[in-house]
């Protein structure tokens, strides 16, 4: 092991950590900051990290910096969700709106690999019909990619990460069988399906971003539970251990500790590269293109911060739109005790999920859909869903008393774009002196009453998987999309179907935020699977002279 | 103070300490949590008055076993500025919110009981609590600050946080604690690892008791 990852970069000297291996190095190709590489990218989450390796791949000479640290996960996580903070975002933003968001641990992660390092692992498909939700459902914004070319690039995801999960998928087209078998259920989970089959309705094991058997150096699973505080044994397949590793043998150059404050742009219009605090200086690499992948609120907060003479309201900003129809995921919940010890610490959280509301259009009030999974949360998180109904003192005890018998259901639900849930800029300045970000987010009507029908059906269904004592919680969100939509029209939009920006054609977005709709699953299959398109349509585009 | 029997007694998180179920990442992370200093490196002694008496009502501790530094823990990470990533617009940072919240306790307290909050009964404390988590207070001292949002936002998360972090709790409620590299094996319904905490059903106290202590 070697120095503090938090203070001192390690992607240095011509080598990179070799994070499945105790103490390792694999070697990492560097790139002079004087001599433009082919791209800049500014993030190495589930966007730009996939890109990163895809692009890299392909034989383009590529950087990608990320503002947090390169974490050895063998030997620096712990099993401790306090200590574990420190995968997070923990840089300030404000929060406002009707219904203001919680952020850090809950949506944002901050180091090597992004918020993947610390996702749950849900991997999921888009529903069909989303891609055209405006023309076919009648809501939000269609996308301009068609779902079975989506489909075949999720298919690429879940064989590069060796998604585990059912032979056969009760919902949606048929989808072949997934890589790895699906993980045994858990009790909670069991309540899931146990509710289902007397709702009458299906269910299925998650399809899970861990192994269930042993894959080169990674071991499966040990169902140790703290999959959201960062795994610790590698099961969990992330960006971190699958997509940055290929990346760097392919050449690709990875920069840790690099917070980029500034994407630079000439007279003529063009990126020409990025400005980036590293090892205590501002320092400057150059680029023929930049792609920026910091997630829905990071990405914005760049783009504004990096307004100029020519571009006064920020970059890729004609239409006004970079910041606008920010969307997050409701995520409640509706909780119980069993009479059996259920222990739902054990295990990755969701092992069970129904993706019903999603593909079920009758008997809706709303537009949209939802899924919802069993859970499993470890101590501190839980009390915190506790302290949210108020309870303290003696009534917070007694109720903690009951932590190995509660089980639960929560929702992954859609909610609407909407131009007034945005990213803007505040008046307060983060450690590198740059404003932060104001995240103003409210939820409309259709997404109340999405969220009251999921209320409603959890209920009845955790009633019927057996729990007495129900109770719901109703404020939670999770997921971070849209603030700089996909689009086939340039007033409407910021990008095109490729992620490349209208008004700066060496300007490209690879994230969460390019969603112009988030449908009702968790989103970074689809993030990856749009990253994998669009590193393919880079090829195309450089084969034909179009770059 | 609590008075709840434990309903896992004799269950001890920290038995498990040199067993598979703990990494040196993790023994080392929590041995710092356990030498909390329990006096204040931020706050001065009349805030520190203050938040030691908020915690004991916000978590009244079982009277029976050691008591988790609460104070010390939110004394620490108000020294390091650890702050959540992300704040309600309408309340101040961390240190601020924090300084502003104890001094307008103690101001509240004075004005109704003429003594500071950690002076006055607890049945008064606990009375005054619930006035902020209502949104019934209004003294000039919370400078703008909403009082219920501190007693949501910062009081209640911050400190049972805390609290929720510290084995102790963990063995009131039974938790597994650390599980690198060793996991679970047994996912079933009202099925435990050997390794885990064994609950007292009624009648059964002295055979969960005895056990529990075999549990590592
Ligand atoms: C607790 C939790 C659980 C989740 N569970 C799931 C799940 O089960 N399934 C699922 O599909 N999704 C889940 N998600 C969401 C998923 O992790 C994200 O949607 C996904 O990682 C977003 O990908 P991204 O590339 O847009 O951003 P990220 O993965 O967040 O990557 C962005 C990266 O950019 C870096 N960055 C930002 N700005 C800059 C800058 N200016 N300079 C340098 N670097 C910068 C950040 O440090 C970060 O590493 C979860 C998220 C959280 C927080
Ligand atoms: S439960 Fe599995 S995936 Fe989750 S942290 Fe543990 S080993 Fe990793």
């Amino acid at each position: 092991m070697s120095g503090d990852p938090q203070h001192e970069p390690r992607g240095k000297n011509g080598r990179a950590p070799d994070v499945l291996r105790v103490g390792g190095w694999m070697p990492m190709r560097e790139y002079p900051q004087n001599e433009a590489v082919d791209f800049a990218i500014v993030g190495t989450g589930a966007g730009g990290g996939t890109l990163a390796c895809r692009l890299a791949e392909k034989g383009f000479k590529v950087i990608a910096f990320d503002a947090g640290a390169w974490w050895r996960p063998l030997e620096e996580f712990a099993s401790d969700e306090s200590h574990q903070k420190k995968l997070f975002w923990t840089d300030e933003r404000l929060c406002d709106g009707e219904d203001p968001i919680k952020l850090g641990n809950n949506n944002s992660g901050k180091a090597v690999g992004g918020s993947m390092v610390h996702f749950a692992m849900v991997s999921l498909r888009f529903r069909p019909e989303w891609f055209k939700s405006r023309s076919i459902l009648g809501y939000g914004a269609d996308w301009p990619i068609d779902w079975r070319e989506m489909w075949r690039y999720y298919r690429i995801v879940e064989n590069a990460l060796k998604i585990s999960g059912p032979v056969t998928y009760p919902w949606g087209p048929k989808r072949g069988r997934y890589p790895y078998r699906a993980h045994e259920l858990n009790a909670a989970a069991m309540v899931l399906a146990r509710g289902a089959e007397e709702m009458g309705i299906a269910w299925s094991p998650t399809p899970l971003s861990t192994l269930s058997a042993p894959r080169g150096l990674a071991h499966p699973c040990a169902y140790r539970g703290f999959c959201v505080s960062g795994c610790s044994t590698n099961a969990k397949q992330s960006t971190l251990n699958v997509w940055i590793p290929r990346a760097v043998k392919a050449g690709a150059e990875i920069r840790d500790l690099a917070m980029v404050g500034r994407v630079a742009v000439n007279e003529a219009g063009l990126c020409t590269g990025v400005d980036y605090f590293r090892e205590g200086r501002w320092q400057f690499q150059r680029a023929k293109h930049v792609v920026v992948a910091g997630y829905a609120i990071e990405t914005p907060r760049l783009l504004l911060l990096s307004a100029n003479g020519r571009f006064p309201e920020g970059l890729a900003n004609s239409s006004g739109l970079v910041g606008k129809n920010f969307m997050v995921q409701s995520n409640q919940a509706v909780w119980g005790l069993m009479d059996e010890e259920i222990r739902a610490y054990k295990g990755p959280p969701s092992l069970a999920i129904t993706e019903h509301w999603n593909y079920a259009d009758k008997g809706k009030d709303f537009f949209g859909g939802y899924a919802y999974m069993s859970q499993g949360p470890l101590p501190v998180v839980w009390t915190l869903t506790q302290t949210k109904r108020g309870l303290w003192g003696e009534a917070l005890l007694k109720e903690m008393q009951h932590y190995n018998h509660q089980v639960g259901l929560k929702m992954v639900g859609e909610t609407l774009p909407q131009e007034r849930n945005c990213i803007t800029l505040a008046d307060e300045k983060d450690a590198y002196g740059l404003p932060i970000a104001r995240v103003t987010h409210a939820y409309c009507d259709n997404d109340r009453r999405l969220i009251e029908h999921a209320l409603d059906f959890m209920g009845k269904a955790l009633d019927a998987g057996g729990a007495k004592d129900i109770w719901r919680e109703t404020d939670d969100t999770c997921h971070l999309n849209g603030s700089a939509r996909m689009g086939s029209d340039p007033r409407t939009s910021v990008v095109n179907a490729d992620g490349r920006s209208w008004d700066i054609p060496n300007l490209w977005i690879c994230d969460g935020s390019v969603f112009p709709t988030v449908g009702g699953v968790n989103p970074s299959l689809t993030i990856q699977a749009i990253a994998c398109r669009t590193a393919d349509r880079i090829g195309v585009l450089a084969a034909r002279g179009e770059l | 103070m609590s008075m709840h029997t434990s309903r896992y007694p004799g269950y001890d998180v920290l038995r498990k300490r040199d067993t598979p179920s703990w990494d040196e990442p993790t023994r080392k992370v929590i041995k710092e949590r356990l030498a909390t200093p329990s006096d204040p490196r931020f706050l001065d002694a009349v805030q520190w008055r203050a938040l030691e008496a908020l915690c004991a009502c916000i978590v009244p501790q079982p009277i029976d076993r050691p008591r988790v530094p609460l104070a010390g823990m939110i004394d620490m990470r108000l020294h390091a500025n650890a702050g959540d990533g992300f704040r309600y617009a309408r309340l101040p940072p961390l240190r601020e919110a924090w300084r502003i919240g104890l001094a307008a306790l103690d101001e509240e307290s004075k004005g109704r009981h003429e003594l500071p909050f950690a002076s006055i009964e607890p049945a008064a404390q606990n009375a005054l609590l619930k006035h902020m988590q209502h949104g019934e207070l209004a003294s000039g001292a919370w400078q703008g600050m909403d009082p219920q949002l501190f007693f949501t936002h910062r009081v209640l998360p911050d400190i049972c946080g805390a609290y929720y972090s510290h084995p102790l709790a963990w063995n009131d409620i039974g938790f597994g604690g650390p599980a690198n590299p060793r996991g679970y094996v047994r996912m079933y319904y009202d099925r435990r690892d050997p390794w885990e905490a064994v609950e007292a059903k009624p009648g059964k106290e002295r055979q969960a008791l005895k056990e529990n202590r075999r549990v590592r």
